[in-house]
């Protein structure tokens, strides 16, 4: 059971959150996630913040994919 | 929408893509175990896009199929009580049972509710306090830690019309099962992303260490895939298999520890019943005993009959990898979406049904 | 006038005199309608198109819209995707007991308001109501007759290899905007849904002189489901691209959190249309010019290959099948 999508969290009651996917609101609870901040990321799934998603990381990974794509641009001219 | 789109970049894929032709000379046999991959590679086409050096097969990652028929007799019988009302995942509606499904006892006057969230389902257990609300427990240890979650807050707000069927599964040793059945040969696997996000990397360390497979976790947009695909190349290139995180935003090596506290205070391990594969020792998730008020097992009587599988379904052949999906004759012809036969096909993540909606091996 | 629909008001009596006559008569206020005769009586020459639906969405209210304005839209779509001018509307409703009169009178208001729109006349009705528990909340049948131009020959077996398809704008606005008010999927968003008249964007597509092969409004099953049936009927192959394909960002994410395909989400305000190559940008620029064409593009065109089947070039550039919808998308966790 893998869907999981990243969700901002906009307010915090408790264990009780508010998240929005592009435009979409829904309740979901950081029991699981409770170092959750407002202003996070978290993976939200069924309901609940899984993890907290490592913004850094997030960044890192996009350089990484532009690295390859710089090198590849190098290594073939066409 | 942030951290999706960005994974979705066409340009990006393309060279991404083509690092892997280059690099990849020697053969590699890849299994992707999550559902989640499964559909993803279909509906990106992801398996197209890669040269002929890479295999891509799919395991046993859907939670769905793998749930046994007798499991879910189990759920279908508790559906059938008078008072009860059963709160599923939508996944599990179509599901052919033995001699039925949730849908058919919903058809006839069952009451079935799909829901979102166990958050859902604890709701509809307070506003029903003269019904006993049910939740069919079913995925792996993403869900587990939710549902974990539920029988705490159950327990909290003094809920007691509660209670869980508990299917749950756990990955590493349906892993270390297939493997040592020798019925696959494998050069490396495509590990779940979320599953990973909460038990972390170090469960899956054993499958390098003992059986010599490279070992990526992976997130689930097409770029993530592909630098899943191709640092799995690498260690097969370079012999030196071992286990990496490539979806680093998403899962840390230690996992989500309260997760899994949470997890395993409500549950204890036990062996799991397999679809296809079977019983495997130290599988499953069970509720401990300082939880049975709320688990659906003890507290009802479920007569579920003997289980029965479907004639000519192989479903279990396609979960362990050993058959394709267009191995099997009923495939299309006789078992499609809308007259399912096996799970593979009903689950939306099931790789008959992947296979069946994309179109893979279309044409051949 | 009681705050509630009675059984009475269904049984032909008194209550079922003064609400057809106190109500839906003066709100609709037309010369068929104010004679309450059986039937109402017309003269219509040439070519006609007769069409009928039956409205049962649950909610019957929903963001941008209600049922009421559905059963208008719904079945002027219908004869417009025929090329026929939209003229008479028949609207049947069966009512549960105990509906609210406010709103059964904001429903008829949206009637109104989409009929005034779109130029339709309704003519004939008719009202019953049932038990509690035998309907939920309204039903509404609207069977609608029109008037086909002479040269329109519009049919979904038309498409020939080379035509291209057009799309009048984003998918899944509709079906979304349904589901969020759904109990158990609770989220909130900004989607409305995209419920509209589409008869005089057709009039236009028509007036380009450009050659209008096919023409059909994506409802249940989506744009998938459409083009499946054009290439069914057509006996042609389809190819579309990922990229050309409008969805909205707060649709998008809607889809994501349920495991929803927008391809295969209802669209109530939305035509794709097969039309010649050589004339398709002109198609194009004449449906931006109205305000419910404004993000019309050309999405893909027919082909020789794979007749019956409709092909996706993905955002990666790999290719995959787009097939029918079967049953109905569920909300999944996987």
């Amino acid at each position: 059971m893998c869907l999981a999508i990243p969700a901002k969290v906009k307010s915090i009651d408790g264990v009780d959150a508010e998240v929005e996917v592009g435009g979409v609101r829904r309740k979901a609870s950081i029991m699981l996630t409770p170092e959750a901040r407002v202003g996070d990321y978290v993976l939200l799934h069924t309901g609940y913040a899984i993890n907290v998603i490592d913004e850094e990381e997030a960044q890192e990974t996009l350089k990484i994919f532009q690295e390859i794509a710089e090198a590849e641009d190098r290594d073939s001219p066409n | 929408m942030k951290f999706i789109n960005e994974y979705r970049d066409a340009e990006l894929g393309k060279k991404l893509i083509a690092r892997i032709q280059q690099r990849s000379t020697k053969p590699a046999r890849l299994m992707e175990f999550c559902g989640g991959h499964t559909v993803s590679i279909a509906k990106h086409g992801i398996r197209q896009l890669l040269p002929p050096t890479i295999t891509m097969l799919s395991g046993p990652g859907c939670p769905v199929c793998v749930t046994a028929s007798a499991d879910l007799d189990k759920a279908i019988a508790l559906a059938k009580l008078p008072g009860v009302i059963i709160t599923t995942f939508g996944d599990m509606i179509k599901v052919p049972a033995s001699r039925s499904s949730l849908q058919q006892v919903k058809a006839e006057g069952g009451d079935v509710r799909i829901v979102y969230s166990t958050l859902d389902a604890l709701k509809i257990a307070q506003g029903n306090p003269s019904k006993s609300v049910i939740f069919i427990g079913v995925g792996f240890e993403t869900t587990a830690p939710t549902v974990a979650a539920s029988v705490l807050q159950a327990a909290q707000q003094a809920i007691d019309n509660y209670y869980v069927l508990s299917l749950h599964k756990l990955c590493p040793p349906v892993v270390k099962a297939l493997l040592d059945s020798g019925e696959v040969k494998l050069d490396g696997i495509v590990c779940p992303g979320h599953v990973s996000a909460i038990i972390g990397s170090h469960p899956y360390e054993f499958i390098p260490r003992d059986y010599g497979i490279a070992c990526v976790i992976s997130g689930f947009e097409p770029l993530d895939i592909l630098q899943c695909v191709d640092m799995l190349v690498d260690q097969i290139e370079s012999g030196q298999p071992k286990v990496e995180i490539a979806y680093r935003r998403g899962v840390k090596p230690e996992g989500n520890k309260i997760a899994l506290e949470l997890m395993y205070k409500v549950f204890e391990v036990c062996d799991g019943n397999w679809r296809g594969i079977g019983v495997v020792p130290g599988s499953g998730l069970r509720l401990r005993k300082g939880y049975q008020r709320y688990d659906a097992e003890r507290n009802f009587e479920i007569r579920a009959g003997e289980p029965v599988e479907p004639k000519g379904c192989i479903c279990g052949d396609v979960l362990r990898a050993v058959k394709m999906p267009l191995d099997c004759k009923l495939f299309r012809k006789v078992c499609n979406p809308e007259h399912p036969v096996g799970p593979c096909m009903v689950s939306s993540e099931g790789s008959c049904a992947a296979y069946y909606q994309y179109g893979e091996g279309y044409g051949r | 006038m009681e705050d509630k629909i009675l059984l009475a008001h269904g049984s032909g009596g008194k209550l079922s005199h003064d609400l057809v006559k106190q109500n839906f008569v003066p709100l609709f206020d037309n010369a068929f309608l104010n004679k309450l005769d059986d039937s109402a009586v017309f003269e219509l020459k040439g070519r006609l198109a007769f069409t009928t639906d039956s409205y049962v969405v649950n909610p019957i209210f929903f963001p941008g819209g209600d049922i009421g304005k559905l059963a208008v839209c719904g079945t002027v779509n219908d004869l417009s995707m025929m090329g026929a001018v939209p003229k008479y509307l028949s609207i049947a409703l069966i009512i549960e007991e105990g509906l609210l009169m406010s709103d059964l009178k904001r429903i008829m208001g949206s009637i109104k308001k989409a009929a005034q729109e779109s130029g339709i006349k309704i003519v004939t009705g008719d009202t019953k109501v049932v038990n509690k528990g035998s309907a939920d909340r309204l039903f509404i049948n609207s069977a609608g007759v029109g008037a086909i131009p002479p040269g329109v020959d519009i049919s979904g077996s038309n498409a020939r290899v080379g035509d291209k398809i057009i799309l009048s704008g984003s998918i899944g606005d509709h079906g979304i905007a349904v589901i969020s008010q759904r109990e158990g999927l609770q989220f909130s968003s900004s989607v409305k849904s995209d419920c509209a008249p589409l008869n005089k964007l057709v009039a236009e597509m028509l007036d380009s002189g450009v050659e209008i092969r096919c023409l059909r409004d994506p409802t249940r099953g989506g744009l998938a489901s459409t083009l499946n049936e054009f290439a069914e009927s057509s006996q042609v192959g389809i190819r579309i691209e990922e990229e050309l394909i409008l969805v909205h960002e707060v649709v998008q994410a809607a889809c994501e959190l349920l495991g929803f395909d927008p391809l295969y989400v209802a669209n109530e305000g939305k035509l794709v249309a097969v039309v010649a190559a050589n004339g398709a940008e002109k198609v194009v620029e004449a449906m931006r010019r109205n305000k419910y064409g404004k993000e019309a593009a050309i999405i893909g065109e027919i082909v020789t290959e794979h007749a019956g089947r409709v092909i996706l070039k993905t955002r990666m550039g790999a290719s995959r099948i787009v097939d029918m919808l079967v049953g109905e998308q569920l909300p999944r966790i996987c």
